[in-house]
């Protein structure tokens, strides 16, 4: 049972000594219902430690987001608050304070933290109390078994063969051989190792394998392997700033890889760096015609320039983690509008049958482990700015795929 | 087969990390000797000594070297500062480690609030490029890094060996109170190791900021291979930690050229714990 039921009653005595207030709160009857005072959805993100780049990213969308739904009025006709905390990139953190927030906070809903491994723990936490859990960018769906999780990372049930078979796609046949580097970070070595029978599959010969912990600093001999193995396609299974340090390794050694694809790389770094010009990458969402012609997407890019331009974040646009957070926020907030209701079985029930409208498309979750449409797109670095490039429907005005 | 280019590119590497090694753990390594402070704060002084000099070369435009001659004397100032209240509130060796780690933290915090947790780049055109002899290419940032490196170890090495100043610092190790009856200001002297220490930190800094990518929660990414340096370098033995450092450094890269680099981080440790069972009055 949820606290839903003590914020009533503490509603009944309130209501019993004030008295006449009751009268004119009965207009809004069907809220009181629900309980009053604002509702209260609990999370924590990685706001300091070695993701807080991206943590950083996902708590100033929530901020945007909550600020419009309240602007508009709320969940249920109450203002809705969020209890965030910081869980120092650390999924064991994770997991204690999304106990802390359901047994202490007592939050009325939960969503999900940053990155896999920690979202994995707040799902343990989430199926032991029997809560829905929308999530932002869970990256290996093959372990999400809880039934009530909900991932608004469009990325299909399988994207280990889903995501490489649209890269080669997209190559064209104009690539012959491959360089499979890939950091141990449990969601990118995931991809990576699902993309070598891809590969092979598809007469993509692999001339070099190479497996790094998460956290290397050192990337000058993996960089002299790589320039050795000399692979028409550079595929990195990379988080965060990988990339660029595997990058700016290779130039010190004067190379450069013809075509380079990169798992979940930091958006700014890599777009920014000169060493970034023409990486490839897939996306779910980029603030970028037709992407951006989505209800609501125009405003929430303009709002997360202005917010993150103002934290001096580097690159100030809405892309692919952002737009998986505020589609997030979308479907649970979708959730309780359309079932009136906080209760997680209605609101898992309905998502289930009907999927969520977020920015990212239309999010299905009827599939495997609650997985729908793989809707990720590729997108590359060009002028600095990622830009949408295949499949051809969703490529940005003026932009055109550049392979080697 | 592993090619002759592979192999020395890779012992290129491992030399270049090994000298940052050492040029990060020689203030360390002395402290920890001299001052019996196990001072997790020094590796809080060179991400700051790094954001400065983000912040002064990248947005402000100033001459690294310049920014150097600002952020030695500065740092040497903290060190002196940081001794002067370990020395006030009588931390002793164990406690250091705490109270050092505690201000790290804290700086990591101050660090994302003032510059925010995204990654930082200092693009700028100074000690960028490479020169190529025969097939090998030499990035030019590291080469000076790894000069300054030596240049600081084999200095301070010297300092310690020849000067008054270094002899007396080893008798007040080795006996405070007899050395203070011939004269050996401790406390002075102590002040001297500290600001050294600080100093070492500031050029750590200054190259951190212009060979990575900065965040506030790199504090730490050395700390595990540094210890390990100044371990087996003999604590307190500026030659000793650049030759650990060397060793580390080549032996991870080494193994991440011929075997994998996913096998690179077990190498430190493995080499401490190998030459510590053989060898345990190393320490």
């Amino acid at each position: 049972m949820s606290d839903q039921s003590n914020t009533t009653a503490s509603l009944s005595r309130r209501n019993a000594l004030q008295g006449g207030l009751a009268l004119a709160a009965a207009s809004a009857l069907p809220a009181i219902a629900q309980g009053t005072g604002p509702i209260r959805i609990g999370s924590t993100l990685a706001l300091t430690g070695p993701l807080a780049q991206t943590g950083i990213l996902h708590k100033i969308v929530g901020e945007i987001f909550l600020g419009q739904l309240n602007q508009a009025g709320g969940l249920l006709g109450r203002k809705v608050e969020w209890v965030l905390l910081d869980d120092q990139s650390k999924p064991e953190v994770t997991r204690t304070l999304y106990e802390r927030l359901l047994t202490v906070d007592k939050v009325d809903l939960l969503i999900g933290p940053y990155a896999t491994g920690s979202i994995l723990s707040a799902m343990g936490v989430a199926q032991r109390y029997n809560k829905i859990l929308v999530h932002h960018t869970f990256g290996i769906p093959s372990l999400a078994k809880y039934d009530m999780h909900f991932p608004a990372w469009p990325i299909g049930a399988f994207p280990e063969k889903t995501v490489t078979n649209r890269v080669v796609d997209m190559l064209g046949g104009k690539v012959k051989t491959v360089a499979v580097v890939t950091s141990k970070f449990p969601s990118v070595h995931f991809l990576a190792l699902g993309a070598r029978p891809v590969f092979k599959e598809r007469g993509i010969d692999e001339v070099l394998f190479l497996e790094f912990e998460f956290g290397a600093k050192d990337f000058g001999p993996i960089a002299a392997r790589v320039k050795d193995a000399n692979p028409d396609l550079l595929f990195m299974g990379s988080i965060g700033l990988e990339g660029n340090q595997l990058l700016e390794a290779l130039e010190k050694l004067n190379w450069t890889p013809k075509n380079h694809f990169y798992t979940y790389p930091t958006p700014g770094p890599l777009a920014l760096s000169p060493l970034g010009k023409d990486a490839l990458s897939f996306t779910a969402y980029e603030d970028l015609p037709p992407l951006n012609a989505a209800p609501g997407a125009g405003e929430f890019g303009k709002l997360f320039t202005e917010a993150a331009k103002a934290n001096n974040i580097a690159y100030p646009y809405v892309e692919t983690q952002t737009g998986a957070s505020y589609s997030a926020w979308q479907v649970l907030t979708h959730a309780v509008k359309e079932t009136k209701s906080l209760d997680d079985k209605k609101m898992s029930d309905y998502l289930k049958k009907n999927g969520a409208p977020t920015i990212i498309g239309k999010v299905r979750f009827d599939g495997p482990n609650n997985y729908g449409d793989d809707l990720m797109r590729i997108k590359q670095v060009q002028d600095q700015r990622w830009v949408l490039v295949y499949p051809d429907e969703f490529k940005t005005p003026g932009a055109k795929l550049i392979i080697k | 087969m592993i090619s002759a280019t592979l192999l020395g590119q890779s012992l290129l590497s491992g030399i270049f990390s090994g000298c940052f090694y050492a040029m990060l753990g020689l203030g360390m390594t002395l402290s920890w000797r001299y001052l019996k402070v196990i001072n997790l704060a020094h590796f809080a002084f060179v991400l700051i000594a790094a954001y400065l000099t983000y912040q002064l070369v990248g947005k402000s435009g100033f001459h690294p070297l310049l920014v150097a001659l600002l952020l030695i004397p500065l740092f040497f100032a903290f060190g002196v500062g940081q001794q002067a209240l370990i020395d006030y509130y009588k931390v002793n060796e164990f406690a250091s480690v705490t109270v050092t780690f505690g201000f790290a933290i804290i700086s990591e915090a101050a660090l994302q609030w003032f510059w925010s947790a995204d990654y930082l780049k200092l693009e700028s055109h100074y000690l960028r490029g490479s020169t190529q002899i025969g097939t090998l290419f030499l990035p030019l940032g590291e080469v000076m890094m790894a000069l300054i490196a030596i240049a600081m170890c084999g200095g301070v090495w010297a300092a310690l060996r020849y000067t008054w100043l270094g002899k007396a610092l080893r008798a007040g190790l080795d006996n405070p109170q007899i050395a203070a009856s011939f004269g050996v200001p401790n406390r002075q002297l102590s002040y001297l190791v500290a600001g050294t220490s600080g100093a070492s930190a500031a050029v750590g800094g200054i190259f951190v900021a212009l060979l990575f990518t900065l965040a506030p929660s790199q504090i730490f990414a050395w700390l595990g291979v540094v210890f390990a340096a100044a371990l087996l370098g003999g604590l307190g033995s500026p030659l000793g930690v650049l030759a650990a450092g060397l060793l580390l450094g080549i032996s991870e890269a080494l193994t991440m050229a011929v075997i994998a680099p996913a096998w690179a981080p077990v190498v430190p440790f493995t080499l401490l714990m190998v030459i510590l069972l053989i060898w345990p009055e190393r320490v």
